[in-house]
């Protein structure tokens, strides 16, 4: 180990997998879990609780659609409790009335609404919901009212990309005070569509110089985070920060996962929570050990200078694209298979031209993908 | 709504605070204060403590400039640069209310 194991700062914790939305681009894996198999309300408080012991200072709430649970102000109440910062992600459709108010007296901290599209055919279209634009809307009012920060995330692909100064506006005009402009990650559901969903070069050039000019005009007035396309990218991202370093998340069934699309490395086995408590499977666990630090490396990361920048990239896009978690990411221009991102852009635009290819969505739903026995 | 937003500027009247959702904690595992805020939390030193405490939403930065230097036994004029910088800073990233 070439750091002493610290203790993790973040933790996302995907209560659910159930969704009104099916975006194309869902981060959660393509053998999505049903009710049945969530953890119940007292075995998340317990996790929360000793995730609290060990160092854990920001809890994010998400799914699926983390509203669905009916034990969510309980949750956000036994977080609050230990004085863990909570932040809800949610797609902002179906909340009943006074939830919201309820969330904030349970002590939630923060509420991270996504919005599909700028404008409502958009958000209606990607997320596969009539009239999912307008309770967005009334949602974000709702959270304003109850007194709660707001941040606005706005995953971009091919489809909407050419919104994001209307998305600028709209996170304005809600108040919002971050805005996420998030190129979708081609991991999960988004690789399976990524010939529908990837943007074309120029797009992607045009979205960084609005983005950066409207940072400057935004000083002081609302922060947006630019999650740029990984794709497009000269190095890649320190994904998580680095694996297993600072963060872990947790699916619905309580199985506890360095990342999001940790499972789609084969060779790795995950361990739930339950069986193991928190702190051995942040410790002991091999696939939480596979890629920490930097002792792991192969060339060209092992000997260069941005490997405690960058921590190697993501296991994930390595496995996707080079076939091998251990791999340079090939996002990144030292990566020997780099140019490969470039002809994958190219395919998909190719797949693209073909009017009949364009929009054939593979729809994020339950049972598309058969679970595991 | 839109039009009431603007770029807030510090001064030596204005009247520093932590807004809401950005608070300041000790934790104990670490043993060190930490600023919790949306999306990030961030490890301020010790003297970048001693301002963010003192962003009470009653003292002028004029008076935590005073107050500072004082603690510190500095001229005033030889940290008030540094601490407006500070604060211009910790308010464009909306984590201090001017």
């Amino acid at each position: 180990m070439s750091e002493p194991l610290l203790p993790p700062i973040g933790m996302l914790a995907e209560l659910t997998h159930r969704c009104p939305l099916q975006c194309p681009y869902c981060s959660n894996p393509l053998e999505l879990l049903k009710a049945n198999r969530e953890l119940d309300t007292q075995t998340w408080l317990d996790l929360f609780s000793q995730a609290a012991d060990l160092g854990v200072l920001q809890v994010h709430l998400s799914g699926g659609e983390p509203t669905l649970r009916r034990d969510l102000e309980q949750l956000i109440a036994g977080l609050s409790a230990r004085g863990v910062y909570t932040n809800l992600i949610t797609a902002g459709v179906g909340i009943a009335e006074g939830r919201i108010e309820a969330f904030a007296e349970a002590g939630l901290d923060h509420l991270q609404l996504s919005f599909q599209g700028a404008r409502p055919a958009t958000t209606d279209r990607i997320g596969n919901h009539r009239g999912g634009h307008e309770k967005k809307l009334e949602t974000a009012r709702r959270a304003r009212a109850a007194g709660l920060p707001l941040t606005i995330n706005a995953p971009i692909h091919r489809h909407n990309i050419e919104e994001v100064p209307e998305f600028i506006d709209l996170a304005l005009s809600l108040g919002a005070e971050r805005l996420e402009i998030a190129n979708v990650q081609y991991a999960g559901w988004a690789l399976t569509n990524r010939d529908q969903l990837m943007p074309e070069r120029a797009a992607v050039d045009r979205q960084a110089e609005i983005v950066a000019a409207a940072r400057e005009r935004l000083t002081g007035i609302m922060n947006i985070d630019f999650v740029t396309p990984d794709y497009f990218a000269i190095y890649p991202k320190p994904c998580m920060g680095g694996w297993a370093r600072d963060a872990f998340m947790v699916a619905p069934d309580g199985t506890v996962l360095p990342c999001h699309a940790a499972q789609t490395i084969p060779s790795l086995s995950f361990e739930r929570f339950g069986p193991r408590s928190l702190a051995e499977i942040w410790t002991d666990s091999p696939a939480f050990n596979a890629f920490r630090g930097t002792d792991w490396m192969q060339q060209p990361c092992r000997s260069c200078e941005r490997r405690e920048i960058d921590w190697g990239g993501c296991r994930c896009q390595a496995m996707a694209i080079a076939g091998d978690a251990a791999a340079t990411d090939p996002a990144c221009a030292k990566s020997p298979i780099h140019a490969r991102m470039a002809m994958l852009i190219d395919e998909a635009q190719r797949a693209a031209a073909v009017p009949s290819n364009d929009e054939q969505f593979v729809y994020r739903r339950i049972g598309v993908v058969t679970e595991p026995a | 709504m839109m039009a009431l937003r603007e770029r807030a500027l510090v001064s030596s009247r204005s009247v520093p605070s932590l807004p809401k959702h950005v608070r300041i904690q000790y934790d104990p595992v670490r043993q060190a204060f930490a600023v919790l805020s949306p999306e990030k939390v961030f490890w301020p030193n010790d003297i970048s403590l001693d301002i963010l405490r003192r962003c009470d939403g009653r003292s002028t930065v004029g008076h935590i400039i005073a107050d500072l230097a004082a603690d510190y036994d500095a001229e005033q004029e030889a940290v008030a640069a540094d601490i407006i910088a500070f604060l211009q800073e910790w308010s464009d990233k909306l984590l201090v209310k001017l």
